[in-house]
Parts: structure tokens; sequence; C-alpha cells
């Protein structure tokens, strides 16, 4: 009777667990493994300013289209604040409004986007630009100059090559040197050089953006001219006239017009930080499914923040080292100290790698075992001794981790990352088991608990299994059914086999 | 490897697996547990019930009283300090005696004297609760120690060899002759070491022995021959035990007896997860027994009735036969 529950509960378990699992991989697209790993940056811009007496406007300009890169998620981030997208001149600004507000403020824009090659512009081509109004002298400074440099070149490309190798010159012509005058900054600089583009009819425009690399906490907007050749646009490095883009250029705002306007507020700044993160294709399985998103994605574990998910990354195999304690336990026989001892050991063993995880984990054991028993002569009672052997596991990790650090061994340190606590149990009943039932059977037990500990962490180590759970968190329903099943496994240990050997008749 | 657990099967021989699963687990309920884990308890029952036990010196319950233990003793030159609560036998401590010269200086029964502050710091790890279950405060119990029967002299290496019944549903069935040996330091647990020999239930006469799981002829420290000994007041001993699931009400249980030369069969101690090495020494499953006892169960049975029946039941198998060649 219990049994068919037992099985019943068994099967539903694995046929929710397993449904899930299928759905997620089949049809919303999860990867079954970690190679297709992208990786996410994320733009961070704060604008702060400090608010005046009446209603507040702030408008930022926003990437709008980014050729290289696709967009994963963005949000405004801002208390109190209305907020709208519109359509510019320049493509998308972000605006927030608020009737009143008091006292500095700060408001949040944040952007993620991957890259994504196929993620080309899909810019129309625009019309020749009419030519500029320009007063005198300048005119004849850039009409010559056109004309000049018109003469040096044979397409747009090489116009504009031409054009910008002519202005970085360190000794200019003086019509350039008329014209540079007022230049103070790179975007000046830009812009003197589409003017020029302009009257020569060639469509140019300022593209102000990011070379996306590692984290930056103030990064600032780096100004690069992009010109239509009539067919597709081309990127000049202002500063050298070469053809090129910086690599990885997020494209943030194009055009003269300034990023971002307070109305209603004074001394504005704008900061930018970039920060880049290991998101696997997850992320963009979720953006694939869509504004519909079912809740399997919205409960997903990569909905938390990233701190959170590597601790649920190292929790969820847990259940894993559980698993192989069972097979081990109820299924070889192997003798282990405690219950779950030797998965928290094995989970010590993920920070020390295995080999120095063994050798310090016996190591201290042994010295604990040995100072405990020179306490027994004390005669201490329970409590208190074992509060001194967690003491002495203590000191041990100390002496350890300095003797090996001045050894120039630095995976001594690691020693620390033992649960003393654990330790020093291991150590009371190991000695407790030494002395009432002989070396033998502490030993023995010791070796398994060590044993169970090596197959634990060898199973949570795997780092397949680890990205297939840490997706999938629904195949831990799987192991439970597992696990339920084994509690039910009424046949004998393999160790049993040898053990009761002599009574097969034979 | 297949083959082995097949034979085992056909064999009826019962894994820890099916124990705990089928039997400890089912007829078992937990809060019937404190009646065989606490001593103490086990020990009011079994006197409430009529039964013989060995008398109780004193119980020390906590720190402050481990300073009554001198006064406790005073009367008595033989006695056994053990845990409430203890498992497995540890923490039990057998004084034969005391030192000729010094009144306050114990003998162990291994022959090792044993200062008073010695064994007080022995209570006071009892009392800490060193040898309970689970680390919880304990009791000690202070209480006669027994002289042994001369039946088992020759096959016993100091220490108090002692009757391990099972009793499955209040039907005795299967039975051993625990001996300790050098190796178990005097104690009648087999993974301490001692020597474990199965029992003809239908005359109570020794069959082969085991140590180790590993079957022998002789005890090993005196070299006789342990089978084809006679258990002296069998039936008695049956019906005792049979008495401790009407006492205890687990399903599945082991009753741990010795025989005093005086007083004759005492209950020592109950189990409620009796190991099963008792298979290897009486080289039989314990499955077949238990099936049988589910066949013929009758839940108003008295324990003489149920008694006479394993008596019939259950005689050794080939190997009484055996060791009389």
């Amino acid at each position: 009777m219990k049994q068919r529950y037992v099985f019943a509960l068994a099967l539903l378990l694995t046929v929710v667990g397993m449904s899930i699992f299928v759905y997620k991989w089949r049809v919303l697209g999860f990867p079954l493994t970690d190679d297709q790993e992208t990786p996410v940056w994320t733009i961070e811009s704060a604008i702060s300013f400090d608010s005046g007496p009446g209603s507040i406007k702030v408008n930022l300009l926003i990437p709008t289209l980014t050729p290289g890169f696709r967009k994963l998620n963005e949000n405004p981030i801002s208390r109190g604040y209305g907020f709208s997208l519109n359509y510019g001149s320049g493509g998308r600004e972000a605006q927030w409004a608020v009737r009143r507000a008091d006292g500095p403020q700060t408001i949040y824009y944040r952007i993620s986007v991957y890259e994504d090659s196929q993620a080309d512009q899909a810019d129309t081509t625009p019309p020749f630009p009419p030519p500029p109004v320009i007063n005198e002298p300048f005119k004849t400074a850039v009409d010559v100059l056109v004309s000049d440099v018109r003469e040096q070149s044979a397409d747009a490309e090489s116009f504009t090559s031409e054009l910008l190798r002519r202005m970085n010159d360190p000794s200019p012509d003086p019509n350039l040197e008329l014209l540079l005058s007022d230049v103070s900054s790179e975007s000046d600089f830009v812009e003197v050089a589409t003017t020029m583009l302009a009257a020569a009819r060639i469509p140019a425009r300022m593209v102000h953006g990011f070379p996306l690399s590692g984290r930056q906490r103030h990064a600032q907007p780096v100004t690069w001219l992009e010109m239509h050749d009539g067919d597709r646009w081309r990127y000049f490095d202002p500063a050298t006239g070469e053809e090129s883009m910086p690599e990885r250029f997020l494209i943030w705002w194009r055009g003269n017009e300034m990023l971002v306007s307070v109305e209603g507020g004074s001394k504005v700044e704008v900061d930018f930080a970039i920060q880049r993160n290991h998101v696997d294709a997850i992320a963009i399985a979720r953006t694939h499914a869509g504004q519909d998103s079912t809740p399997l994605i919205d409960f997903s574990l990569y909905s938390l923040p990233i701190r959170t998910q590597a601790v649920y990354g190292v929790l969820l195999m847990i259940p894993i080292g559980a698993l192989v304690m069972v097979l081990l336990r109820n299924f070889i026989g192997v003798d282990a100290f405690g219950t779950f001892m030797p998965v928290l050991i094995a989970l010590a063993f993920r920070e020390t790698k295995l080999f120095w995880g063994v050798i310090l984990f016996t190591l201290l054991v042994a010295l604990g075992l040995s100072i405990r028993f020179l306490l027994e002569r004390l005669r201490l009672l329970l409590v208190p001794r074992l509060s001194a052997v967690l003491i002495v596991v203590v000191l041990l990790m100390l002496v350890i981790s300095l003797v090996s650090h001045k050894l120039g061994m630095e995976t001594g340190l690691s020693v620390a990352l033992f649960p003393m606590v654990i330790i020093a149990m291991t150590i009371e009943r190991m000695s407790v088991v030494w002395e009432e039932r002989g070396p033998a059977d502490a030993l023995r037990g010791a070796f398994g608990s060590l044993l169970v500990a090596i197959a634990a962490y060898i199973a949570m180590g795997l780092t397949w299994l680890e990205h297939l759970i840490f997706t999938f968190p629904e195949l831990l329903l799987v192991i439970l059914a597992l696990v339920v099943l084994a509690g039910r496994y009424t046949g004998y240990r393999l160790l049993e086999l040898s053990r009761f050997k002599a009574l097969t008749g034979e | 490897m297949l083959g082995v657990a097949k034979k085992l099967r056909a064999a009826g021989v019962l894994g820890l697996n099916e124990r705990n699963a089928d039997f400890i687990m089912r007829l078992n309920p937990r809060r019937l547990y404190p009646r065989v884990d606490d001593k103490a308890i086990t020990k009011d029952l079994a006197l409430q019930a009529g039964m013989a036990v060995p008398d109780l010196y004193g119980v020390i319950r906590n720190q402050g009283e481990v300073r009554r233990f001198g006064e406790i003793v005073e009367t008595h030159e033989s006695f056994v300090v053990k845990p409430a609560q203890g498992s497995g036998g540890d923490g039990i401590l057998v004084v034969t005696g005391r030192s000729q010269r010094k009144r306050d200086s114990f003998r162990l029964s291994s022959g090792v004297l044993i200062s008073e502050a010695e064994i007080k710091h022995h209570l006071s790890n009892i009392v800490g609760g060193q040898y309970s279950l689970s680390g919880n405060p304990d009791k000690a119990l202070i209480e006669y120690c027994v002289r042994f029967d001369p039946t088992f002299a020759e096959v016993s290496y100091q220490g108090v060899p002692d009757i391990r019944v099972i009793v499955y549903r209040g039907y005795p069935a299967m039975a051993m002759v625990r001996l300790p040996t050098r190796a178990s330091d005097g104690k009648a647990n087999l993974h301490q070491g001692a020597l474990g020999a199965g029992v003809c239930m239908s005359i109570g006469e020794t069959l082969k022995g085991v140590l180790d799981n590993d079957l022998v002829d002789e005890h090993p420290d005196t070299g006789a021959l342990i089978s084809g000994l006679l258990i002296p007041q069998w039936d008695f001993i049956l019906q005792s035990s049979a008495r401790g699931y009407d006492v205890t009400g687990l399903g599945y249980l082991g009753v741990d007896m010795v025989i005093d030369r005086q007083k004759g069969p005492l209950i020592l101690e109950m189990n409620a997860r009796p190991g099963l090495n008792i298979q290897i020494a009486n080289c039989t499953g314990l499955t077949r027994r238990i099936k049988r006892i589910d066949e013929i169960f009758a839940a108003d049975a008295s324990p003489e009735e149920r008694v006479r029946i394993c008596r019939r039941e259950f005689p050794a198998e080939r190997q009484t036969s055996l060791s009389f060649e």
C-alpha cells in the first residue's frame, strides 16, 4: 500500500520535473549546455542635479540604433518621476517629469546589450544635406578647402579620409587654422568636419558612444564621425582619418544635440558606468520569449541578482551531493560519520580543490585527534571539551595557513574555508569511536567519510551538471523522486553481500 | 554479484535496508523508543510486569549527584555503571571488586584498577551526554553486577556473556549467545569484538559462533568449543523475551538477557534496532522465520503460547547435527 504511494509520488515528481524541463528546453530554447556564453554589457547613466523650485523635466538621449549590439533590456530608475520615451531628431529620448522635487536628485537609465554581429543598422539612406549656411570669412575657407580636398580624392570615402588627415596635420594650412580656431573639444572638431562634408554634399554626422571593455566607473563618451557613401554608413576615426571603429563601440546618441537637458534644475551632471557580466544564452532566451513571458521565465534563477545567483549555483548542487550520499550509504553500504558531514566537507573541497582539500582535511583531523586525546587526560566535561576541540581546530587552521604562507604555498590558506564546527564534530565523534570501538572502526568511518566526500565533490563539480541544475532547477524534483525511491529500497547493500556470504548455503 | 544477492534472498537473509524500511519503521513507532532507549524506563516497565532485572543501586541524574557515587556503592563490592541512553554498549563500566589496600580504588572486569575520581569523571561524561544517542544530557545507572552462571565460563573472556533474542511481534524468532573476548574488553557486543553463537530455539543449545562476520568453532581466547552448550532455564528466557513485546509494544525487538548464578535469567536491556549478525551466528536468514510468524500470528496468544509455538517451529537447521559429529 505504502509502496504504491511512494511510486505514485516519485512518478508525479518525475513527470512534473521532466515536463517543465522539456518545455523550457524545447519551447523556450533554454540551452542544455553552457558553452553558448555571451558577455552582456550593462551601461548605467546617472543624471544628478539640484532641483529648482518648479516642475522638472529631464531629457536624456538614449541608444537608438546600435550596430553590432542588440538590446537585452533597458530600464529607467527614478523615484516619483513620470517616464516616457519619445523619438526626436537625434533618435530616442528618455523623458522624466515631476511636478516638484526637493534637494539633489539622481535619475538612472540602465541598458543591457549583448554583441550580435547580425544586428546591423537598419537606417534609411539620408538625403543629400543642404549646403550649410556659413558666414564669411569662413565660407571662403570652406569652399577653398572642399575643392582642394576634392581634387585629391576619388570618392566620398577618400574625401573624408583626406579631410580628416588635413585637419589633424600639426601645421595646417591657414584656411583650416581659421576654421579650427574655435575648436575646444573633440565634438567641436568633429562638428567642423561634418560642416565641411555637408558643404561637399556628403551626408555625415557625429556619433557618441562608448568602447566597451571591462568595468568602468566613470566612462567618458567618445566622439566618432559617421559618413554615408550612398550605400551604407561608414565610420571614421576623427583623430587619424582612418576608416575604423573602436572595438566594441556602443553608439549612444548621434548628432550635435546635448546629451541631457534639465528644465527646472541646475548643476546637471551625467555619469556613465559600464559593467560586463557573463550571462550565458539564457538571458537571450528570455528576450526571445518576448513580452508575454511565462512565469517559468519570471521565476527563473537568472532573474535574481548576480551575487545571489552565485550562492544558488553552489546550493543547488547540494542535492546532488546528498544523492551521492544516499547511493553510497544505502546501496553500497559505506560507513561515514554523520549524515551530511561528508557533503559539507565536499563543499569545502570546492574551494580548496580536491588534492589539497584531502591533504588539509586529513592533516587537520589527525592533528585535532591527537590533541583531543591529550585533552582526554584532563577529564573535561562534554561541552567544554567540545569547545576546547573547536578552539584547537581554529588555532590549527591558523598555524597551517601561516606556515604554508611562509613556505610560499598559497593553497594552505584555503584551509580557512573548511567548516570548522564540522571538523570539530568529526574529531570528537572519531575519538569516541576510537576509544569505544577501537582504531579500526574509527579509521574505517573516517575513510568512508572521506570517500563519500570525494565522490560528492566529483559529482558536484561537474560543470555540465551544475549548468543543467541551475538552468533547470525543476530537475531537483527528479532527484527528489530518486531519493524517495531509494528510501524504499529494501534490497541488500553491496557490502552486505560479502558480509552474509557465509549464508548463501555454499 | 546479482547471483549472490539472489542466493541471499533465497536463503531469507534480512538486509539492513529491508530491516529499517519494512520492520523497524513499520513495527516500531518512534514514540515507543524511549521505553527501550532509556534503560531506567525499561527497568521500570520490566519491574511492573514482574520480570526479573538486575537490582538498581542508584541513579545519577545530574552533575551535582555525581558526588553521591561513593555513598551509593558504599555497601557493594561489585557493580555496573551504565548510561541510561547509551547505544551499542558504549560507556558501560563493569566493576568487579575493590582494591585490597585502598577502598576508593576499583577493579574493572578487565583487571585494571581505576580510581574513584576516574569513575566520577566517567559519570560526569555520561551525565553530560557523551554516550547518549543525540548528545543530550543523560542519567547514569549504577546497578547489580551479574555473577554469571558457570555455563559459559569456559567460553567467555572476562565480562558477562549474554543472550540476545529477536522477538518479532511477540514471538521469539531467533537467539544467540554473545560471548566477550579479549578484543571486546569484556563487553558482549558483536561490533566491539565479542563472539556470537547461534542457538537452537527448540532446546536452547548453542551452535557455532561468529566472530567479525566469520564462522568459528572455538573461543579465540579460551580455545573451548562453543557449540553444544545447553542454556539453563531456556523456557523462562524465551518467555521473558516474549513479554518484552507486551511491555514495550515494539514489533521488532532485541531482548538482551544474562543468567545470574543465584537470580537466574535477568533482562539487561532491550533494543529497537537489533543488529543482523544474529543471522550469521545461526547460519539462517530471519525473513523465513518472520514470514512463518506472520502466518501463525494470533493477537491474543499468551507469552507461554507464543514460546511453545516458536520452540516447535524453529529448531536449528543442519548446524546442530554437524556440531555433534
